[in-house]
């Protein structure tokens, strides 16, 4: 299947509840295929398109509130006009999913896929002391698996996940195992879950549920915006992934995500090949970021080369987390260029090994 | 012949007082303002229809932000303009709710012109409660869409002029022409019949969503004297005269 | 005939002085306060009984809803 079908088959089968859209290019598969696929004659599942990426999230916003399992997902264009959406949704302490299936920017830049939403997906990318959990998938498998991933991690936050993926994953055919179909939450499961803060009709017994990211006194603002680093923080300890890949010999390391990543599993094997020892070393959340793991790697290792589909942004957290023990180094293609493993092999070579 | 007072003022003699379905906290809103009256009869109407558990508000950003403050009953609070999404969001997935949104004519009639339009244009089934007082007022007496031609705002200092600020929008009449919706009328709140036709009106329109009639759609027409810079007396008067040529009360649509 | 006999009680401290329900009272028994509330606003008061028929329309017009009317048929 599709990366994008599979988005779509995965929300019917973790028991989705809403899904709220906008066509854009690379990801339109992703409706199409709820549309195609009716879930709501099958789990009660409502889908639809809107009439802006703004409503869109708005929509998952409303949705939210009642403590259902609600998403959307776009394109790069479309993920700047969410990006008011996301910051409410994170001010008001909701879960949602939101899919970013990249691609070439800045302006409506290209079709083709890119990885140069990093900053933008990472550092909240609405206005205020936010973050959004972010998962970056590196094959249809990881697009099936972390839909429900990331519906119970926004729900173990209260905070918006998103799956940030690029066109490569979003077009490619690969096989892929579905889960087994989990049924929507009934009213008790929400009132079970999200009893406390949902929006299900005020009940005598109870005081009203307000939901809001709005505070005027800014003691109380402030002492909010404590709890919400302290939810990143936990994040940081409890909901870290990475993976590693030939690392443990390895004098280089290629640090990539997504379907950089998979590009540069080529680069491993040819570096091999030529006497050279490479491994790979992948974040799988984007934020929060994998900083010990590859701090512990810094200590061991001869060079770092950062490999991304932009002019260089996850290389920042790379250094960050490096913090000067050994060379760090960017190689990126953009604009809708998708590396060679041949060329990151170069790149290795030129800037990190000459060096 | 003569009463005493304290023989009137007994608990069986009650003819008017506070619905319990408001919250009892001091409004915010400056003396005289509209959005009191439009509150009341709201909590009055969800009060009297027993629907309490039933209803959601969305209330939008502007002076009505805090709305949620004042009627007891669940809330969310929606990003400028977006309460007719998240209302959307909201009554999909809970069909059997009343769902309404509170906007300003700021909120609803500018910034939230997209939303407004498409939620009524698929007739969602909820109710959007629209104060129009033709001024932003929360943020300090700034042009509205709906603001009359030459009349002093605090960017419009020698009173709106077409060439420069275009026309007073007229969204009632414009959301009334679209096929999702089903009840849209204009009413005000300044005198005792005034208020209980508007109430007669959120009553309809809430009874309305139990029969999945479409979008329905009450627009207010309110004062800001603060914004207007009047008493709220002077402030009635100057709505009658000015404001309703422009803005006329009464059913724009039924079906 | 039924006749009527009203009251009016406002509560004072919520009160906002906006003089709405002054001008709604068809015999005129409301006028705001020569003092102030405790948030400096001139309260509204019911000068006295006589003439109150208990319309409720202070109520009605009142937008903090801090008006309460009584009426009572004092005659039959």
């Amino acid at each position: 299947m599709k990366g994008n079908e599979v988005i779509a088959e995965a929300a019917i089968r973790c028991g989705c509840d809403g899904y709220f859209g906008y066509p854009i290019t690379p990801q339109s598969e992703i409706m199409e295929t709820l549309m195609a696929r009716e879930p709501w004659k099958e789990t009660g599942m409502v889908v639809l398109q809107a009439e802006s990426e703004i409503a869109a999230i708005n929509m998952v916003y409303g949705a939210a509130a009642c403590g259902k399992k609600a998403m959307t997902s776009s394109s790069s264009p479309g993920l700047s006009l969410k990006q008011e959406g996301l910051t409410y949704l994170a001010g008001a302490e909701l879960p949602c999913l939101v899919v970013d299936v990249a691609r070439g920017g800045p302006g409506l830049g290209t079709i083709q896929p890119a990885q140069s939403d990093y900053f933008q997906a990472t550092r909240g990318g609405g206005h205020g002391d936010y973050h959004l959990l972010v998962l970056a998938p590196a094959s249809v498998q990881e697009m099936n698996d972390f839909v429900a991933l990331g519906f119970e991690l926004a729900f173990k936050y209260r905070n918006p996940v998103m799956i940030l993926a690029d066109g490569v994953i979003g077009q490619m055919m690969e096989k892929v195992r579905l889960d087994d179909r989990v049924p929507r939450w009934s009213d008790e499961d929400i009132e079970r879950i999200s009893g406390e803060w949902a929006l299900t009709g005020k009940k005598n017994e109870r005081a009203r549920h307000v939901v809001t990211s709005l505070e005027l006194d800014s003691y109380k603002q402030e002492e909010f915006n404590h709890k919400l680093q302290a939810k990143y923080r936990r994040m940081e300890t409890e909901d870290v992934r990475h993976e590693e890949l030939s690392c443990d010999d390895a004098d280089y390391i290629f640090v990539a995500y997504g379907s950089s990543a998979r590009v540069c599993q080529k680069s491993v094997q040819l570096c091999r090949e030529q006497g050279i020892k490479a491994g790979l070393f992948r974040p799988i959340t984007l934020y929060p970021y994998p900083r010990l793991p590859l701090q512990a790697l810094a200590r061991r290792v001869k060079g770092f080369l950062a490999v991304e589909m932009s002019a260089g942004q996850m290389v920042d957290d790379v250094r960050l987390a490096v913090n000067a023990t050994a060379p760090v180094e960017h190689f990126g293609r953009y604009g809708g260029v998708i590396p060679t493993p041949d060329e990151i092999v170069e790149a290795l070579k030129k800037q990190i090994i000459k060096a | 012949m003569s009463v005493e007072l304290k023989e009137i003022i007994k608990e069986e003699n009650i003819v008017y007082r506070k619905t319990p379905a408001l919250t009892g906290n001091v409004m915010h809103y400056c003396p005289g303002c509209s959005h009191g009256v439009v509150h009341k009869l709201i909590a009055e109407v969800v009060e009297e229809m027993g629907v309490r558990d039933k209803t959601i508000g969305v209330s939008p950003v502007g002076c009505s932000v805090l709305a949620y403050n004042y009627i007891d009953i669940d809330w969310t609070e929606a990003a400028h303009g977006r309460a007719p999404a998240v209302a959307t969001g909201i009554s999909r997935l809970h069909p059997g709710k009343f769902v309404f949104t509170y906007q300003g004519d700021g909120d609803l009639a500018s910034i939230g012109t997209a939303e407004v339009m498409h939620a009524c244009n698929r007739g969602e089934n909820i109710v959007i409660i629209f104060v129009n007082n033709a001024i932003y007022g929360m943020t300090g007496g700034q042009m509205a869409p709906t603001t009359l031609v030459g009349q002093v705002t605090s960017t419009t200092p020698r009173g709106r002029d077409v060439k420069l600020n275009g026309f007073p929008m007229k969204i009632t009449e414009l959301l009334a022409r679209l096929d999702g919706t089903g009840f849209v009328t204009r009413q005000a709140v300044h005198t005792p019949p005034a208020i209980r036709k508007a109430k007669n009106a959120i009553r309809k329109a809430f009874e309305n969503t139990k029969k999945d009639k479409g979008t329905s759609f009450i627009e207010i027409v309110g004062t800001c004297s603060s914004g207007w810079k009047m008493t709220p007396v002077e402030a009635n008067r100057w709505m009658v005269e000015k404001m309703f040529p422009e803005y006329p009360l009464g059913d724009i649509k039924d079906i | 005939m039924a006749k009527f006999k009203g009251a009016v009680v406002v509560d004072t401290e919520k009160c906002k002085g906006c003089n709405l329900c002054v001008v709604a009272c068809p015999t005129g028994v409301l006028s705001l306060a020569r003092e102030v509330n405790g948030k400096g606003y001139h309260y509204s008061e019911m000068t006295g009984p006589g003439e109150c028929i208990g319309c409720a329309n202070c109520g009605m017009v009142c937008p903090d809803a801090v008006i309460t009317v009584y009426r009572k048929n004092v005659q039959n």
